[in-house]
């Protein structure tokens, strides 16, 4: 009879241990949940409702795409985001990795600490407010960085923000604002990889330099390609800083240059919300299709 | 203009009414036609098919930049029974849209629009009557005796089919700006014409190297030397029509002008307003054409030059030409909310704000479109003792000579020459070489906006 209760006792304990901790995650998802539906699922709706029908609410198949195409803006703002995007993924990875190895190897001292919050303090800055540092940094009168400036051969405000160098400030305001979280990211990613593995390499006679590109870089493959996945959808949603360069320049630079701001523009200047729709679902749609590349790609989902 | 939009509108209500929420740009439409529909107090069809709202009073929301905070501050000084909301916002500066957007969001929520609005546009009644914000002043609203005051045209970019929907608050006409005593001291007459103007130019280039006759570093570039010269690229022919000639005679000999006067470094390329030209040539200056507001603007708040140096004169023409012209920059609006559920007290506010002497002749700082009141504040510019001799004269006569050539379209010329033009000149282009580039960019953003375009 004891040990009957005893037994039972014991099959229960687990099963009330095991309910407490499912309990609690399904709140906190719920919450979650709730907010993605908000703000995430039923705009989508939203958008995707408004990108297929005419101002009249009636279904217009693809025509609001056409229109976007057809517009002067589109193209060039194609090309504008994806070079930018090019520049940005790029910098993205090679210095984000190059420096998380980097800290990582002087993890001994405090000054691994130290730049550590010195690359993350940046990003603690709202992207819009960083953007205002980078139009002071950026203006040869008044920056303190002038002498660099002026030593480029860049006297005047407008010669700094002339359209072919938009796609490298942007992308340098960009890395400033974003680079130093992932830098924190990739090297608590690095700490995770066991010390066994690097002393067997180290005993196999492997230097930095392999040890790096032959064993960390590999095993830092899925949070790499984590990175560049969200780094690519928002590089595609470029807005804030061609937004604010526009207005700092009175026009002059930054006008229309991303396809976000062409949505934008067709909202809320040439009030045509439908095609402005049409095009974030454009975008949307190949966020998700690059998203869903480089996942099968890489095996992300993949157990180890 | 509003009866088709009603019509179009109407159609759209046709479906469900519980689908309006959803619909996205008809939400103006839909807007206009719910008001015309449902809700009023009725009282006909007063005010020429302008339904207003039900007039429940309630306190007075009104919307200004930080230079108009002082108007809506002294009215509610003299007014303490007025309950006023007093928000600032940017006024629309630099072309931000930001009165646009929030409209267009308050059209889809059908709430939360402001009573009065402020903007430092002038082009605001052409969204503005499309999607219903404004309502019509000359229709009862306001009295006809009142608005014949304002000086000749100011009202025409409020104008839509002959119904008035914003009333100007001051003008920008163009005037040369010039230092009196250095040009005394160097012995330049002051020039009558843009030849003897481009002729100076050179003088200065190789007599005293480093002095400015002009900027065409700002956006309003093409409004200050195109619009005064009479070149046709902005000839806004009806409410959706355009014809866009930058290649005309007039066009391309300002061109050349400009571009004469940029190679030999007599025309600055920066902003009048960049850190780079306050710093390195606000003291070198010699002429600059430019609007009105350039004389406390400019050269008093943002030059520092000091007193008795600056004058005025009237913008040069052709030689040969005998109908002076002149451009404008400029020059704000205010409008009045269709759906405001005070318009007696709106009306008021609209009416004070743009012809008060307390307001417009002694605190403003621009030229006032009212012209009662510009007197006044001419008068208190000349007893200001700034200038050099006596700018009222200047002012005055150029405020009725804005060319008419140039209209008020829904696109920015300034925003359009800001993109296109100003770089390509900052990486050495003439001006000249750009104008099929300008052309071009013009054609674009009209279409954009709807315009049927004719070049």
């Amino acid at each position: 009879m004891s040990s009957q209760a005893t037994h039972a006792r014991r099959s229960q304990a687990p099963a009330r241990r095991a309910l407490g901790p499912a309990r609690a995650g399904h709140g906190f998802v719920a919450a979650y949940t709730v907010l993605l539906i908000a703000f995430g699922i039923v705009p989508t709706g939203y958008a995707v409702y408004f990108a297929f029908t005419n101002a009249g609410g009636r279904f217009t198949g693809l025509s609001n795409f056409s229109t976007a195409l057809d517009d002067f803006r589109f193209g060039p703002a194609v090309g504008h985001v994806a070079f930018y995007l090019l520049c940005w993924l790029v910098s993205l990875v090679v210095f984000v990795v190059g420096l998380a190895l980097l800290l990582h190897r002087m993890a001994a001292g405090g000054v691994s600490r130290v730049l550590r919050f010195l690359y993350y303090v940046p990003g603690a800055l709202a992207g819009a407010a960083s953007v205002m540092v980078w139009l002071f940094v950026l203006d040869p009168t008044v920056s303190p960085a002038a002498f660099l400036l002026r030593g480029l051969g860049y006297h005047t405000f407008g010669q700094v923000i002339a359209p072919g160098h938009l796609p490298i400030l942007f992308t340098l305001v960009a890395f400033w604002t974003g680079a130093g979280g992932w830098i924190v990211v990739m090297y608590g990613a690095l700490n995770n990889i066991s010390p066994d593995v690097l002393e067997a390499a180290r005993i196999d006679g492997a230097g930095a330099w392999q040890t790096a590109w032959r064993i960390q870089i590999p095993l830092l493959r899925k949070w790499i390609v984590y990175m560049v996945i969200l780094a690519f959808a928002g590089g595609t949603q470029l807005f804030v800083e061609p937004q604010l360069l526009s207005q700092a320049s009175v026009g002059v630079a930054g006008r229309d240059y991303s396809l976000n701001q062409l949505a934008y523009d067709f909202a809320f200047q040439n009030n045509d919300v439908n095609t402005a729709a049409a095009i974030s679902v454009e975008l949307l749609l190949v966020g998700l299709v690059v998203a869903g590349v480089f996942v099968a790609r890489s095996g992300f989902f993949d157990a180890d | 203009m509003t009866v088709k939009w009603r019509v179009v509108g109407a159609k759209t209500t046709g479906r469900t009414r519980r689908r309006a929420g959803f619909l996205a740009a008809g939400g103006a439409l839909l807007l206009a036609a719910t008001a015309a529909c449902g809700g009023g107090t009725g009282g006909g069809s007063s005010q020429g098919g302008f339904h207003p709202v039900k007039q429940t009073g309630g306190s007075l929301t009104v919307w200004v930049d930080s230079t108009r905070l002082a108007a809506a501050k002294l009215y509610q000084k003299q007014n303490p029974s007025v309950k006023m909301d007093i928000v600032t916002y940017d006024g629309d500066a630099n072309g931000s849209n930001y009165l646009r957007t929030k409209v267009s969001l308050f059209n889809r929520t059908r709430k939360g629009w402001p009573d009065v609005v402020f903007s430092s546009q002038n082009n605001e009644a052409t969204w503005a009557v499309q999607d219903g914000f404004t309502a019509p002043l000359n229709k009862g609203l306001i009295p006809s005796s009142t608005l014949a005051g304002w000086a000749k045209g100011a009202n025409d970019p409020c104008t839509v089919n002959g119904t008035l929907y914003c009333l100007r608050n001051d003008l920008s006409q163009t005037v040369l700006w010039y230092d009196a005593p250095l040009m005394k001291q160097w012995g330049y007459q002051v020039p009558k014409t843009w030849e003897e103007y481009q002729a100076i130019g050179r003088k200065v280039a190789s007599e005293h190297p480093g002095y400015l006759v002009g900027s065409a570093g700002d956006p309003w570039t093409p409004e200050v030397y195109m619009w005064a010269g009479k070149c046709g690229a902005n000839q806004i022919t009806g409410p959706k029509a355009a014809k866009v000639d930058t290649a005309g005679p007039n066009c391309t000999r300002m061109a050349s002008l400009l571009d004469g006067l940029i190679k030999n470094k007599t025309m600055s390329l920066s902003s009048v307003f960049s850190s780079d030209f306050d710093k390195n040539e606000a003291d070198k200056v010699l002429m600059m054409p430019g609007p009105s507001w350039f004389g406390g603007s400019v050269f008093q708040g943002t030059f520092k030059t000091p007193a008795h140096r600056i004058a005025a004169a009237p913008m040069p023409q052709w030689s040969g030409d005998t109908a002076a012209s002149t451009g404008n920059v400029g020059g704000g609006t205010w409008l009045l909310s269709a759906h405001s559920t005070n318009l007696k007290a709106a009306a008021a506010f609209l009416t004070w704000a743009t012809t008060a002497d307390d307001y417009q002749g002694k605190l403003a700082p621009g030229y006032p479109a009212y012209a009662p009141a510009a007197k006044t504040w001419l008068a208190q510019q000349a007893s200001s003792g700034y200038y050099s001799g006596d700018i009222t004269g200047t002012l005055q006569a150029a405020a009725d000579q804005i060319w008419p050539g140039w209209g008020y379209g829904q696109f920015s010329q300034e925003a359009v020459w800001a993109a296109t033009v100003t770089p390509k000149l900052t990486a050495g282009k003439t001006v000249t070489s750009l104008l099929p580039a300008w052309k071009d960019a013009i054609v674009n953003y009209a279409r954009a906006d709807g315009y049927q375009v004719t070049q």
